[in-house]
């Protein structure tokens, strides 16, 4: 397909997201912005999903190679984003009011 | 069956948005992790099937190995040491984007313009991404100096960089299938880029730099997904990149400078000079006249910095909290937004020693009922409580929101001695009509205090 054709379409999700982005990420209360980020690191190893195709197609053993380092780099951020922010918030508990 | 792959896709964007918007209150937030992890799930099994896989013998070896390193990472990493960690992703996010240009280019050399454009600044951006990240792991970990590096002609050399940045990405994207050399020669340019634009920068304001550098890495993510024209990448990369520079604006509000005073000053280089002017005096008081004071105060609000977690009092200082409680005292932590070394890391600091998270406030909520506190005890903090900020407009911190513990009735600060504070600033906090020092070891003076509280 064109490019031409298909770039508007990107461009229109891009600026979506970022509004929604905006919208969504600045009603998380400063408590949990460590978490945040920690999990926006996991989010961010989408780029597993690339890496998972350019390593996967086989058309030569260069890319195969770049693929497979990305795959490995990505999959570090998705596994290790994702367990550290579970055991960040994890710690995060509402204890009882002592009676007094 | 690209369709099909492009529905996957479509839900895992959903279960990311949704998984963040859960992240608004804490009671909900784990869940939203997990659903968006079920997203990642997804997306990753999706692709699996959907697109041929010739070589899953590598792709099993990448994702086992960078699994096995995130789940120990995850597991062996001490709360403390969250920032390092943070820039450490950051920094493969941002490698990964680069791999993947690289992969791209190298599989494709002879492609359209629109994708040599894409493609480069992918590889540029991605590029600075992880050797900034890098450098900023490195100063956080102490394995290089946390001053400002600053040389004649830096910023010469940076233009330089950027310079070329630009007129290599030009030369390659008019003819990316025979100009390899250009292209490697830019995968270069931006890892040198990284490295030059976050040296002059110091260690206090790191938490700005892992922000933004959290938000390049969403950027190189997105910019990847217009490479290969991938809708999840490019939603997921803008999450990232937004959430990013949130937190950058929040950091520097918080400090109350501007992002360019953060990246290009030098800030923390020079020491500023000790004011003039009367200091008044200095009033220190003992642990068992600290334990009279907090036995008998209704109201006490806790100021913790960096320090206490530096002593490791985060525990102590719990107990300490709980028996005051029991003692029928309504206690607070007040949080500054720069309070630890990144973005919310007191509280997760304070939330990993036991304190319930509805104890946990933050300035803007504090400071209007400050004046009814009993006692607020200053615990490792300094220039985030300093009253130079709101008074004395010749002081460096001038202008930067406060904690303003100087209007509670009476105020303890612990601290090991008078030295100033990080940014090495006077502060007049100390030498207050209500203030009482408490010198010491945070973590010791606190666990005397508790053993006070505990003999009667």
């Amino acid at each position: 397909m064109d490019i031409l054709t298909v770039l508007p379409f990107l461009l229109m999700i891009f600026v979506v997201a970022i509004l929604l982005g905006t919208e969504v990420i600045s009603k998380v209360p400063s408590i949990l912005h460590t978490p945040l980020m920690s999990g926006s690191n996991a989010i961010s190893g989408i780029t597993v999903v690339a890496a998972l195709v350019a390593a996967g197609e086989g058309h030569n053993w260069v890319s195969t190679l770049l693929g497979t380092a990305a795959v490995a780099f990505a999959m570090i951020n998705v596994v290790g984003g994702y367990l550290v922010t579970n055991r960040m918030l994890s710690m995060f508990k509402k204890h009882e009011e002592p009676k007094p | 069956m690209t369709f099909l792959a492009e529905m996957v896709y479509i839900a895992a964007a959903v279960l990311f948005v949704v998984g963040i918007k859960r992240m608004s209150a804490p009671a909900t937030a784990r869940k939203g992790n997990l659903l968006s992890s079920l997203g990642m799930f997804l997306a990753v099994l999706g692709t699996l099937i959907h697109f041929r896989i010739l070589t899953p013998e590598f792709i099993l070896l990448g994702m086992v190995i960078g699994s096995a390193a995130g789940a120990v990472l995850a597991r062996v990493v001490k709360m403390t040491e969250m920032p390092q960690m943070v820039a450490l992703l950051n920094g493969f996010g941002g490698l990964a984007s680069l791999l993947v240009g690289w992969a791209e280019y190298h599989k494709n050399p002879s492609a359209d313009l629109y994708t040599a454009v894409t493609t480069f600044l992918t590889v540029v951006v991605g590029g600075l991404t992880f050797s900034g990240s890098v450098i900023a792991w490195a100063k956080l970990k102490e394995v290089m100096t946390g001053k400002p590096i600053l040389f004649r002609g830096q910023q010469t050399l940076n233009a330089a960089v950027l310079l070329s940045v630009f007129a290599g990405g030009v030369l390659f994207s008019m003819d990316p299938a025979n100009n390899y050399p250009i292209f490697i020669a830019l995968v270069g340019v931006g890892l040198l880029l990284g490295v030059t634009s976050v040296i002059p920068i110091g260690g206090a304001d790191m938490p700005v730099v892992i922000s933004l550098l959290n938000s390049y890495s969403g950027i190189a993510g997105c910019l990847a997904g217009f490479v290969i024209q991938n809708t999840v990448l490019i939603v997921t990369g803008s999450l990232v990149g937004a959430s990013g520079i949130i937190l950058t604006n929040i950091m520097c509000k918080a400090m109350n400078r501007s992002l360019a005073n953060v990246l290009f000053s030098g800030f923390g280089s020079v020491t500023a000079k000790a004011s003039a002017g009367e200091k008044g005096e200095v009033k220190s008081l003992t642990a068992p006249d600290a334990y009279a004071l907090l036995e008998a105060a209704g109201s006490v609000l806790f100021v913790p910095g960096y320090g206490l977690a530096v002593a490791q009092a985060q525990h102590a200082c719990h107990e300490l909290a709980a028996l005051l409680e029991k003692n029928g005292a309504e206690v607070a932590f007040a949080i500054h937004p720069v309070a630890g070394r990144m973005p919310g890391h007191m509280n997760v600091l304070l939330a990993e020693a036991n304190v319930s998270y509805d104890l946990l406030k933050e300035m803007d909520d504090v400071n209007p009922g400050i004046d009814a506190v009993d006692v607020a005890v200053v615990i490792g903090a300094n220039d985030v409580v300093n009253p130079a900020a709101r008074e004395d407009a010749s002081s460096p911190i001038f202008g930067m929101p406060i904690i303003n513990v100087d209007k509670a009735r009476t105020v303890i600060v612990m601290k090991r001695s008078m030295a100033a504070g990080f940014a090495g600033i006077e502060n007049p906090l100390f030498y207050k009509e209500n203030t009482r020092m408490l010198f010491g070891d945070a973590k010791a003076v606190l666990q005397e205090l508790v053993s006070e509280f505990k003999r009667t």
